[in-house]
């Protein structure tokens, strides 16, 4: 019984991973006032960026692989800046886009590494017979360390006023043009984050739609966690968890595969509507998802 | 650089950067076929010489034009209002599945058949939409819900055609067996262009430009789309604007399903089979169409040509069909981003 117990936790840690290290990226990119609803492509690149690297030698150096993931997460998502921040261009649209730019270029891209070896894995760590993956431990460090950032020190302040009021923030000599586009690209090397965990050790392959949803997941799972790093935590926990429970009972039940195929979107329907219900809505930060442009309201 | 607004940005203005922009998403595209490592004129040329150059090719032009026709122009009247529905995709393979669900097990006599066929289309992609326009009352973010949905509607799909729905006349294969001759569509001899859907198209296109410009609820809907504030204040309740649109491009979308499986595939298959992603095309359909439903009678065509593109660009040069979402993302990215300078004037240097 333990086992089970300790496998399921185990299992839904490290499925929770990607999703965990992808929320919190959104978060700090809508604590910002933009929202980027690319995150599934970013994933994408990044995915490919550190496949691409690690796989290029036998003895490629895994450090230079995480890198090259969050800087191809952060181009795509300098697109998205330049887009919605310069250029004022609708932040849902945009990040739809970019969405569709990084799985396609992925996929395009990715081609000529569908189904190479990868030599040197990701391995788990083993801490007193206790094992667990090191991407894993970045992401809980990752989520207290950007609580710490936006609730206790000054920058993360001015961060949360770029979000809330720009208006306000600009008054005060905050440029807020420059901090929203610092959150995102803070964003999307996160979310390239996120795909080097899936490409160098969850599945430690390349495949084109690896990322299969999982972006799609941790955009909604900010309005559940409402916007706070440790929330986001127990969401990804949750979400983990139920991508678990669907390998568990798999073909070991009467229910038909594609139940469990479509039951985390479902959930993810259920969980938003139970944050609306709940007027969560009201977390957002007040300057989400609008261009900020001096002089207007 | 700063934007000093426009007091009436003209037509012209507006076109002039459209065709910009279209013109910056090629150029940028061509930048990653460098990288991929073809030559960007090969892959342009071969689009191009295989959609417009010869009669195969635009007969394949005009069987993916008819979809997107069809959910472009209901998106457009959505992005008017503001509701910003993306899926079109999930819509059509719930057009799709009460279509065939009607074709298959209802049994109505011949000529009444395919009506009711593509009635219950529109009826599947409205009440799938409909999910989202409910959901929006609370708070739920609709290019969310009916993102999930999308992916809802392809398990349900396979789910069908794997499990009750499954034919008994085929082996091995999961899709359903063949409609009866009342329910399949005629085509334009030698291609699988279903005229009849291209007209239901070309008539849902202009309905709903008369419905936009010409109707209380086209200016109900402009204002919520326009204005939140003053549609409230004028007492236009934007919730039940918004279940209407819904209800409009849902089914729009759910004639395109009906279409496409009454008209090429004579049966309900894998979702993958029944589109080839148009639901996010023609989000682009609409975007490059400005939000003017008419207007989709140009842009469906041309998207059209991507899509039939990419199929060339598989068999010619094997290059992945997710070149097709590239194309897709890096035109839509470049719409959005010059909008600002169809109702800006740009003005360098520092403010005076």
């Amino acid at each position: 019984m333990d086992n089970i117990v300790v496998e399921a936790l185990i299992r839904a840690l490290s499925v929770g991973t990607p999703l965990l290290l992808a929320c919190l990226g959104a978060i700090i990119n809508e604590r910002g006032g933009v929202v980027n609803l690319g995150v599934e492509g970013m994933m994408a690149v990044g995915a490919l960026a550190a496949f691409a690297v690690a796989s290029s030698s036998p003895d490629a150096n895994l450090w230079l692989a995480v890198g090259a993931s969050m800087l191809a997460g952060a181009a795509l998502a300098s697109l998205h800046a330049l887009a919605t921040v310069t250029l004022r261009a609708n932040q849902f649209v945009s990040g739809l886009a970019l969405a569709l730019i990084g799985t396609g270029a992925a996929g395009l891209l990715g081609k000529k590494f569908e189904g190479l070896p990868l030599f040197n894995k990701v391995n788990d760590w083993n801490l007193g017979g206790f094992v667990i993956n090191p991407f894993t431990v970045a992401a809980l460090l990752l989520a207290v360390v950007m609580a710490f950032y936006l609730n206790s020190t000054r920058s993360g302040l001015t961060l949360r006023s770029v979000g809330e009021n720009p208006a306000a923030a600009d008054v005060l000599g905050v440029n807020v043009g420059a901090v929203r586009i610092w959150a995102v690209l803070a964003g999307g090397s996160l979310s390239g984050l996120a795909g080097a965990f899936l490409a160098l050790s969850y599945r430690a392959s390349w495949a084109d739609n690896m990322t299969g949803g999982l972006g799609w997941i941790a955009v909604a799972l900010v309005i559940f966690v409402g916007w706070r790093p440790l929330r986001a935590v127990l969401g990804a926990l949750f979400f983990g968890f139920l991508y678990y429970l669907q390998f568990r009972l798999q073909g070991n039940s009467p229910v038909p595969t594609e139940v469990f195929n479509a039951m985390p979107f479902v959930l993810v329907l259920v969980v938003l509507a139970l944050a609306g219900l709940r007027g969560q809505q009201g977390d957002a930060p007040a300057g989400l998802g609008r261009p900020y442009v001096r002089g207007e309201r | 650089m700063r934007f000093v607004p426009l007091a009436a940005p003209s037509t012209a203005r507006a076109s002039l950067v459209t065709l910009a922009s279209v013109a910056v998403a090629l150029a940028l595209c061509a930048l990653i076929f460098v990288f991929y490592g073809v030559s960007p004129a090969e892959v342009y040329s071969t689009m191009l010489r295989g959609t417009l150059g010869d009669s195969t090719g635009l007969a394949e032009v005009g069987r993916r034009t008819i979809p997107l026709l069809l959910i472009g122009a209901g998106l457009a009247i959505a992005f008017r209002a503001q509701f910003f529905n993306i899926g079109g995709e999930g819509q059509l393979l719930l057009g799709a599945v009460f279509a065939a669900g009607t074709a298959l097990f209802v049994p109505l006599p011949g000529p009444v058949l395919l009506p009711v066929v593509f009635i219950m289309g529109a009826v599947g992609g409205g009440l799938w939409a409909l999910i989202a326009a409910l959901l929006r009352r609370l708070n739920v973010n609709e290019i969310l819900s009916t993102l999930m949905l999308n992916y809802i509607a392809i398990a349900l799909v396979t789910y069908l055609i794997a499990g009750p729905w499954k034919g008994k006349d085929v082996r091995g294969y999961i899709y359903t067996d063949s409609f009866p001759d009342a329910a399949n569509l005629p085509v334009i001899a030698g291609t699988q262009v279903h005229w009849p859907t291209l007209v239901l198209g070309v008539v849902v296109a202009l309905g709903l430009q008369w419905l936009l410009s010409r109707s209380t609820f086209g200016y109900a809907l402009r204002v919520v789309g326009e204005n939140p504030g003053a549609a409230r204040y004028a007492g236009i309740s934007s919730a039940r604007v918004m279940t209407v649109v819904a209800l409009i491009t849902g089914g729009a979308a759910g004639l395109a399903g009906a279409g496409e499986v009454a008209g090429i595939h004579h049966r309900l298959l894998e979702a993958g089979q029944i589109s080839l992603g148009y639901g996010f095309t023609a989000v682009i359909v609409a975007w490059l169409a400005r939000g003017n439903p008419a207007l989709c009678l140009i842009t469906a065509p041309v998207m059209g040509i991507i899509l039939a593109g990419g199929d060339l660009l598989k068999i010619d040069l094997n290059m992945p069909f997710r070149v097709v979402d590239v194309f897709s993302g890096v035109i839509l990215l470049c719409l959005i981003a010059s909008e600002v300078f169809v109702r800006n004037r740009v003005v360098w240097g520092v403010r005076a």
